[in-house]
């Protein structure tokens, strides 16, 4: 074999380096400070786990069918809830996206005021916006609507204005120096280049809210959650098993339909 | 243009008849759920929706001002959340691998294999989070780790689906390189799937560790542990001044872990 | 030696890749496929690591039938046949280094190369052949930060970093503006008479086929229309391979360059 030499060492820059080592021991001490301080009891967990499996997960999977109608009604509530909160989300988010986004309203400034606002409303997770509505509205599924359309007016908030800051600015500048006026450029330039994204996005966060406004139910705020805690708390797991059932039908149709819809839109 | 398009310009007659005709039924149809949903949803509300702007006051009176003096009392709570939330994405982390492979269109070449585990992925994200925790509580009994279960499940089904989406978009040239110069399976997903996926893999983390935050609320209230399970307390002892305190930490503790996980990301990407 | 026997493929779908193939290639020849797209090169190329499997007749590589290899035998096999790829199929975000190491997976344990733990000897003929081809001094760069004749060059080291006896190069330059067209190709072109590797080129243009090559394999609809050296090769040649007139887009040009 010829003389062959070893390649030199790679050069990292001191800094690099430390760096590389400060963060791995972040992270290092989080996990032990984590896995140290947790407080689970193996004991009572296992013990409790071996008497209590063979009263829960067969009766899982027998679903109590008498409750069909009980659980379909409360679904047919829960996609109620979902439905209106989602519509009006994609209501109230089209303005606060045209504020969000950077190239509509002009300036920086309002801009990060909008980008604030909604970063502040996603911040909330729905069960706390759900809380404070049944508070104000009293412990009804319209408590649940406001608390989706709020909650999902950050998230389709966000997404609106990303797709408005991505849009052809091109065909706006085109649009000016023919004469228009701001209302016309909106109406010409830029709403047809961002409906079909908006409505795909609506429609996908109508898949979500399906799922969030099931568990609305626990603090009161209607739907399948109410069903959910019931059983739950009379350990009713025949019955678990048959709105387990309901909520996979439900979500798994609306996914599957909203998919395809979403394919034909965009 | 589509005809999407017109569902905001449908006063111009610019769109053939027909298309007219579908967007106004859609439209109608739409609208009519809506009224629909609205009814049925405000049939039991007592007062309507006027008397519920009245209330909105009393809400602001009953929550303000929120009672910091419970700050200290929360706030074990508050890093117990954040270290379920660290556990249960970790393992969903490590989990969420070989399923996120085998879901993978483009690796798992194996069809009956990859529909199987595309399947049971989609089944498990169908399942909402608090049902998870209930069943495991129920399982398991009061405390936090029926709760780490729960999060790890329901994250485990979000993770690993957009990560086999990850995958599938991947460059495939290098992998076909690296099986023409004899690397075997393991090889060719360790040189060159890896390193196209891994800056992607941690973002998606950072991503689902913001969600089991946010879930991890939801949890307590059915006695899987954590900050929830004070909020629960305190809601049903209508101590809504201490209420608000803990929705305030809440919502603080979540923009700060919002923040450093995009500074990370941008670190990464 | 490669020995093509009756070969032929048909595609799941019903398309014939290859029609009763009878070729010979001899070690240590550099031999160019040409052909217009589609005209089964790629098939013929790929059919000697086995990246597609012929359905008739049979291959043999050093007096080997491989058309029955499976797992051990077959990466066994893609050990011995090196391959360059069109778009150079290198890993963008890893290191030229990595790279080049990457030749090395048939020959190095699974535990061993996932945890990086190459010989030293190893590391050294990588760092070499980074040499040879002239980008040592890119070893450390991300692989993504090279221009397009860069990571070909980076591809060719890790190729010969596997050791082979057999290269295969799949439409080489098809990327690559002319200068570095033929750059690549003098590169093959030294490594296939210093290691006496045996290389089997796929080009669909012409001039650089005729400087290039010993040996020239015409193609057409998947069958094998022309064999010979480069001597007995004129224009007419090309027009019956091609089965149309020479047109300007068939030649690389440049080589003044």
């Amino acid at each position: 074999m010829e003389n062959l030499q070893l390649p030199p060492k790679p050069e990292k820059s001191l800094f690099k380096k430390t760096r590389a080592l400060i963060i791995l021991l972040l992270v290092l001490a989080l996990y032990v400070w984590t896995f140290v301080t947790i407080d689970i009891d193996w004991g009572r967990a296992i013990e409790r786990s071996i008497n209590n499996f063979h009263r829960v997960i067969p009766k899982l999977f027998s679903p109590d069918w008498a409750a069909a109608g009980e659980v379909g009604e409360a679904m047919l509530e829960t996609i109620f809830i979902a439905f209106a909160g989602s519509l009006m989300a994609a209501i109230l988010a089209v303005p606060l996206a045209f504020l969000a986004a950077q190239n509509m309203m002009g300036g920086k400034v309002t801009s990060t005021i909008g980008k604030w606002i909604l970063s502040a409303i996603r911040a909330f997770p729905d069960l706390i916006l759900a809380i404070l509505f049944v508070v104000a509205v009293g412990p009804n599924a319209f408590a649940g609507v406001l608390a989706i359309a709020i909650g999902s007016t950050g998230m389709l908030g966000k997404m609106f204005s990303e797709i408005i800051e991505s849009i052809d600015m091109e065909v706006v500048q085109a649009m000016e120096a023919n004469g228009a006026n701001k209302i016309q450029i909106l109406f010409y330039g830029v709403i047809p280049q961002i409906t079909p994204e908006f409505l795909s996005y609506a429609i996908y966060r109508f898949e979500v809210d399906i799922r969030a406004s099931s568990i609305l139910g626990i603090v009161g705020a209607g739907g399948i959650g109410t069903m959910i805690i019931f059983a739950s708390s009379n350990r009713n797991w025949n019955e678990m098993g048959m709105i387990l059932f309901g909520i996979i039908i439900v979500v798994t149709v609306i996914d599957f339909a909203s998919a395809r819809i979403r394919r034909k839109i965009v | 243009m589509t005809k999407n398009n017109s569902l905001t310009q449908k006063s111009i007659p610019l769109y053939p008849a027909k298309t007219k005709m579908q967007v106004t039924i859609i439209f109608l149809v739409i609208l009519g759920f809506y009224l629909f949903s609205m009814i049925r949803t405000q049939e039991d509300m007592v007062g309507g929706i006027s008397g519920a702007l009245g209330n909105m006051y009393v809400v602001i009176e009953k929550f303000f001002p929120p009672n910091f003096t419970i700050l200290s009392a929360i706030w074990d709570s508050m890093l117990e959340t954040i270290k379920m939330a660290i556990i249960a994405t970790t393992i969903a982390a490590i989990i969420t691998v070989p399923l996120a492979v085998l879901s993978a269109q483009n690796i798992t070449t194996f069809k009956p294999l990859y529909y199987l585990t595309r399947t049971f992925l989609n089944l498990l994200r169908t399942i909402p989070d608090l049902v998870l925790a209930v069943i495991f509580v129920g399982l398991f009994g009061v405390g936090v780790f029926p709760g780490i279960l729960a999060l790890t499940v329901f994250s485990l089904g979000i993770l690993a689906k957009l990560i086999s989406e990850t995958i599938e978009s991947v460059d495939m040239n290098p992998l076909e390189a690296m099986r023409a110069s004899g690397g075997n399976v393991f090889q060719v997903i360790w040189y060159s799937l890896v390193p196209q996926v891994a800056p992607q893999f941690t973002s998606l983390v950072l991503y689902v560790f913001e969600i089991n935050v946010r879930a991890s609320v939801v949890l307590g209230m059915v006695g899987a542990g954590g900050i929830g399970l004070v909020l629960n307390q305190q809601i049903k002892f209508y101590n809504y001044p201490n209420a608000m305190t803990i929705i305030i930490v809440i919502f603080v503790t979540v923009l700060i872990i919002e923040y450093i996980s995009n500074k990370l990301r941008e670190a990464l990407l | 030696m490669i020995e093509f026997k009756n070969v032929g493929l048909v595609y799941p779908n019903g398309t014939e890749g290859l029609k009763n193939i009878n070729v010979k290639i001899n070690d240590g020849e550099f031999v160019v496929i040409v052909g217009l797209s589609g005209a089964g090169k790629s098939t013929f190329i790929r059919s000697i690591n086995r990246l597609v499997t012929p359905t008739s007749g049979s291959l043999q590589v050093d007096g080997e039938d491989i058309l029955k290899y499976k797992g051990k035998n077959l990466r066994k096999l893609r050990t011995k046949v090196g391959m360059i790829f069109q778009n150079y199929n290198l890993v963008k975000r890893s290191n030229v280094f990595k790279n080049v190491l990457a030749g090395r997976l048939g020959h190095t344990g699974t535990l061993r190369s996932i945890f990086n733990l190459y010989s030293k000897e190893d590391k050294a003929l990588a760092y070499n052949n980074l040499k040879r081809v002239n980008i040592d001094e890119k070893i450390y760069n991300r692989a993504d930060e090279l221009s397009g004749g860069q990571q070909q060059r980076v591809s060719i080291a890790r190729v010969l970093t596997q050791k082979p006896n057999y290269i295969l190069a799949d439409e080489p330059v098809a990327s690559l503006d002319p200068p570095t067209s033929h750059q690549v190709m003098t590169y093959l072109r030294k490594i296939n008479k210093e290691d006496n590797i045996t290389t089997i080129v796929n080009l669909h243009f012409i001039d650089m086929a005729m400087e290039y090559a010993d040996r020239i394999i015409g193609m057409r609809a998947g069958e094998v229309v022309f064999d010979g050296p480069v001597s007995e090769v004129t224009e007419k040649t090309f027009e019956e391979i091609y089965g149309r007139a020479i047109r300007e887009d068939d030649l690389r040009g440049g080589a003044e360059e």
